[in-house]
């Protein structure tokens, strides 16, 4: 087993599972606000962010799905000492990692079912930048309108269109994370 | 010694390290001498695990019940890796079998299971008798009178 696989945990747990679960919850209830979490050190090429939202979010009870972009062993030895999670197809995946073009086609996640729509899949998309400009986000919890760099809009678009069912986003670079949840309405800037 | 063999060698020994009695195993692990230098993969961190039976070791497994456990992770200046999970709330005990676990990986397994090991065991299958025995001496031996008819 590689030994590199056991290192990056939070060093202090308590706290910094706390404070990155305040920033997951901020980021998701703010969409396009942009968050900045650390202390989990994932093997490459995972970000700083998403390693953090992995060791905070996943456990033995929530299915993982990697991404052909984030699929190494080093990451999977990683997920089962930190995590314990199973990991598992896009069609019974709680959480998946990877980049959006890996993520494709979106149409294989869980998007919950009208009596528990909260049995739907937390997409991580990991990307080279995060900007708050680009597309712009209206609806529940921005006030005015926000903006965020999305790697896609009819993807989104066709998201929101079928609330209250559907998937929900963060998008994470470096050790900087941002929430798009199912309710936003995504249009072009302008 | 083949991998299975190290599997099946390292298994026995963390199963008594789990079931031994923090106290015996923290005596024990004192006489070893220093603590050796290691970093903390998983600090000691207090939790429960599901027991699950059968019965009659055939039935269908059912939920026995959730008991305490504490688990701790090692790594040495060597590097070997050591995993420690032990019954009950002890951060001490679980730190001590983690490491032990690692020295034993890291080419001690044979002075430290003559150390701490045998004892332990040796004390766990004396503690096991001597519960067979307190049972046995209040056993009742059931009859049928047969009734003249």
């Amino acid at each position: 087993m590689d030994m590199t696989a056991m290192d990056g945990g939070f060093a202090d747990p308590p706290r910094e599972a706390a404070l990155a679960f305040r920033a997951a919850l901020q980021a998701m209830a703010r969409p396009g606000r942009i968050e900045q979490v650390s202390g989990a050190v994932p093997p490459a090429p995972v970000s700083r962010a998403a390693g953090a939202l992995l060791v905070t979010l996943c456990d033995p009870e929530t299915g993982i799905y990697l991404a052909p972009s984030h699929d190494t062993p080093a990451l999977r030895e990683w997920i089962t000492f930190h995590c314990a999670a199973p990991l598992v197809g896009p069609s019974h995946a709680d959480f998946a990692l990877g980049t959006w073009e890996a993520l494709q086609p979106v149409s294989a996640y869980r998007i919950g079912t009208p009596e528990y729509p909260d049995r739907s899949t937390t997409l991580i998309v990991e990307m080279d930048r995060l900007d708050p400009a680009g597309a712009r986000l209206t609806g529940p919890g921005i006030k005015a309108e926000a903006a965020l760099n999305l790697p896609d809009l009819a993807a989104f678009q066709a998201n929101r269109a079928r609330f209250p069912l559907g998937f929900d986003c963060y998008f994470t670079c470096g050790d900087r994370l941002a929430g798009l949840p199912r309710s936003t309405t995504v249009t072009e800037a302008g | 010694m083949s991998d299975q063999a190290a599997l099946t060698a390292r298994k026995a020994r963390l199963s008594a390290l789990a079931k031994a009695p923090h106290d015996r195993l923290l005596a024990l692990w004192a006489r070893q001498g220093p603590v050796p230098a290691h970093d903390l993969l998983r600090a000691p961190e207090i939790g429960t695990v599901m027991v699950r039976g059968r019965a009659g070791s055939v039935g269908a497994p059912f939920n026995l019940g959730e008991m305490t456990v504490t688990r701790c992770s090692v790594r040495l200046a060597s590097g070997a890796v050591g995993h420690g999970y032990v019954q009950g709330r002890s951060h001490d005990a679980a730190r001590a079998a983690a490491l032990i676990d690692a020295l034993s990986e890291d080419g001690q397994a044979a002075a430290l299971e003559a150390s701490i090991l045998t004892p332990l065991r040796e004390g766990a299958d004396a503690a096991k008798v001597a519960r067979a025995e307190r049972a046995a001496a209040t056993k009742v031996e059931f009859f049928t009178m047969v009734r003249g008819e």
